[in-house]
């Protein structure tokens, strides 16, 4: 098996007395996308932030690529591509002016960018877009500008804060295609993200975080095998609250609430959605049990106070 | 490896897009100050004792006002422009991204807003040669002692960039410290009219000393204590760099 591009160890951070990051450990192979999901406030942010060498951890260790973080900051960043959670895209500079700016900050002669710059925009379909300024974009196309940005030193390993948060759905398809297409170039990405579908399409594995600890680690499949029964039923209606205490729960694993919704989650469905239909007034959704379910299993259902 | 030169480079290619409404700012506001006070006030005033000279007020006032464009110029950037960099844009963040280090960042700022106080003082010197106020050969030397100035004050301003929270913050450097400092440094009126206890705090401050540097060599002579009046420059640099890049670098950590 070949070394890991980036390992993290035992990282701890605290801001006075909340501690933001608490034993968090993880490895990211060659070729491989790990997803790190989390409530806000988990420590998504802030672990990614120490795997750059931007914030110090309190204890532990990065290393990536056989270098010590933050000792060799420098030689990790040139392997380096980073999208971060907010555009810092320069807005007096054109598309293609924003790729050339940013690849001389790699060292690249003027030379190599010029061969770099027209195909990373084709690639983030922005040619049409190679003499506009980040003013006149999108919000899906200001991102896949700093994607494209984020490639201009043909990195070994992306690191992606949130990369489709507040796109529309045909920008988030997009996105996910071109991230698609990298991860079969052979890149590695470490992808932070709210979104359990993006989760569960792009990333061979996960890692949730809750309150700065790793809650679980495990491809997307394996998790929810091992933490969920196979079904769901989301029942709502009137009388849907009641359910919880009746007879037919019992034909259920477990059961929730959220707001005026019941969730039976069951391995044996039939039995308990013929108890249900004898329920006049209800409605009744059956569907498989997803990476949401587990999320919020796992982080439960309240809002957190800083979302 | 120079890693503050492709931030240099950045800002200096930004630059090149305005780059002439940036130079007819640099050139027309001091100009003003030149015709307004040097004209009109140099007809009441007429001449000037500096030392056992007299000059006339209009070169008097010139040779100072280059210095005070010095400082504006560097000021300027280093306040408003670099914070638009580092705190709105986000530009900094992007580019510690990449190998990149933030103390590079910082370096590139001071030494770009150094050039642009350069370039403004090129611009204004160009000008009074050409309006025949000044023929000095030394001016020659005036003129990289002046960026030396913009370097002095762009360390300083890059101390109020680090601790600035808005914009709005700005301003007290600038009416409590800059305003007053044009006044008291010899920029408009010599130093020696000024109350002892005054005199002797204008003792202190690096606009005095840019003055004292430079007006001499508008005159044709070598500055009294040149030597002296460069190494306080010098010093106000280093120290304020020094507290320039740990305050930055303070802000960032977090």
């Amino acid at each position: 098996m070949t070394a890991p591009y980036l390992v993290c160890e035992h990282l701890v951070k605290s801001y006075g007395d909340a501690r933001v990051v608490d034993d968090v450990s993880f490895s990211i192979a060659p070729g491989e996308c790990l997803g790190v999901i989390g409530p806000n406030g988990a420590g998504k942010t802030t672990t990614l932030r120490m795997c750059l060498g931007l914030t110090a951890p309190d204890s532990g260790e990065v290393r990536a690529f056989g270098l010590h973080m933050p000792a060799d900051a420098l030689a990790i960043k040139q392997r380096l591509g980073v999208v971060s959670q907010f555009d810092t895209l320069d807005p007096d500079f054109t598309c293609a002016e924003n790729l050339e700016v940013y690849g001389r900050y790699f060292g690249l002669s003027q030379a190599s960018l010029k061969e770099r710059v027209g195909p990373l925009l084709s690639f983030a379909a922005l040619s049409h877009k190679a003499t506009a300024k980040p003013g006149e974009l999108s919000g899906g196309m200001k991102r896949r500008l700093s994607l494209a940005r984020a490639l201009i030193n043909n990195p070994e390993l992306l690191l992606l804060d949130e990369p489709t948060t507040g796109l529309d759905p045909q920008a988030r398809h997009l996105m996910w295609e071109r991230l698609q297409q990298l991860l079969q170039q052979g890149k590695s990405i470490l992808l932070t993200t709210h979104f359990m579908d993006e989760a569960e399409r792009l990333c061979d594995r996960l890692l949730l975080l809750d309150h700065g600890k790793k809650m679980v680690e495990g491809t997307p499949r394996a998790l929810i095998d091992a933490h969920l029964e196979p079904d769901v039923v989301e029942v709502f209606g009137p009388g849907a609250l009641a359910l919880m205490q009746a007879p037919l729960a019992s034909l259920a694993h477990r059961v929730e609430s959220s707001g005026d919704t019941v969730f039976f989650y069951t391995s044996e469905a039939a039995p308990l959605l013929q108890a249900l239909s004898a329920v006049p007034g209800l409605r009744t959704l059956h569907r498989p049990a997803n990476l949401e379910d587990l999320f919020l299993k796992l982080t439960g259902r309240q809002i957190r106070e800083d979302a | 490896m120079m890693r503050w030169w492709p931030v240099f480079l950045r800002n200096l290619r930004v630059w090149r897009k305005l780059a002439i409404p940036s130079l007819v700012g640099n050139i027309a506001e001091p100009l003003m100050w030149l015709v307004a006070f040097g004209y009109g006030l140099g007809a009441l005033v007429g001449e000037v004792s500096l030392g056992e000279d007299k000059v006339p007020y209009l070169l008097f006032l010139a040779s100072g006002s280059v210095c005070m464009s010095a400082m504006n110029a560097a000021t300027f950037e280093a306040l408003y422009s670099a914070f638009s960099r580092m705190h709105v844009q986000k530009t900094w963040d992007g580019i510690m991204n990449a190998p990149i280090r933030l103390s590079d960042i910082v370096l590139a700022e001071m030494l770009w807003a150094a050039f642009k106080s350069l370039l403004a003082v090129t611009a204004i010197l160009a000008v009074m040669l050409g309006l025949g106020i000044s023929h000095s050969p030394k001016l020659l030397l005036a003129w990289p002692l002046l960026w030396g100035v913009g370097i002095t004050f762009s360390c300083l301003a890059l101390i109020f960039n680090a601790l600035a929270k808005g914009y709005d913050f700005f301003t007290y450097y600038f009416t409590l410290f800059l305003t007053p400092m044009t006044f008291l440094s010899g920029v408009f009126f010599p130093r020696e009219q000024l109350p002892p206890l005054v005199y002797g705090l204008s003792e202190l401050l690096p606009l005095t000393h840019a003055v004292e540097l430079i007006r001499p060599l508008f005159m044709d002579h070598w500055p009294e204590h040149g030597l002296w009046h460069a190494g306080v420059l010098l010093a106000y640099a280093v120290v304020a760099y020094r507290i320039a890049l740990a305050l930055t670098l303070k802000r960032f950590k977090q």
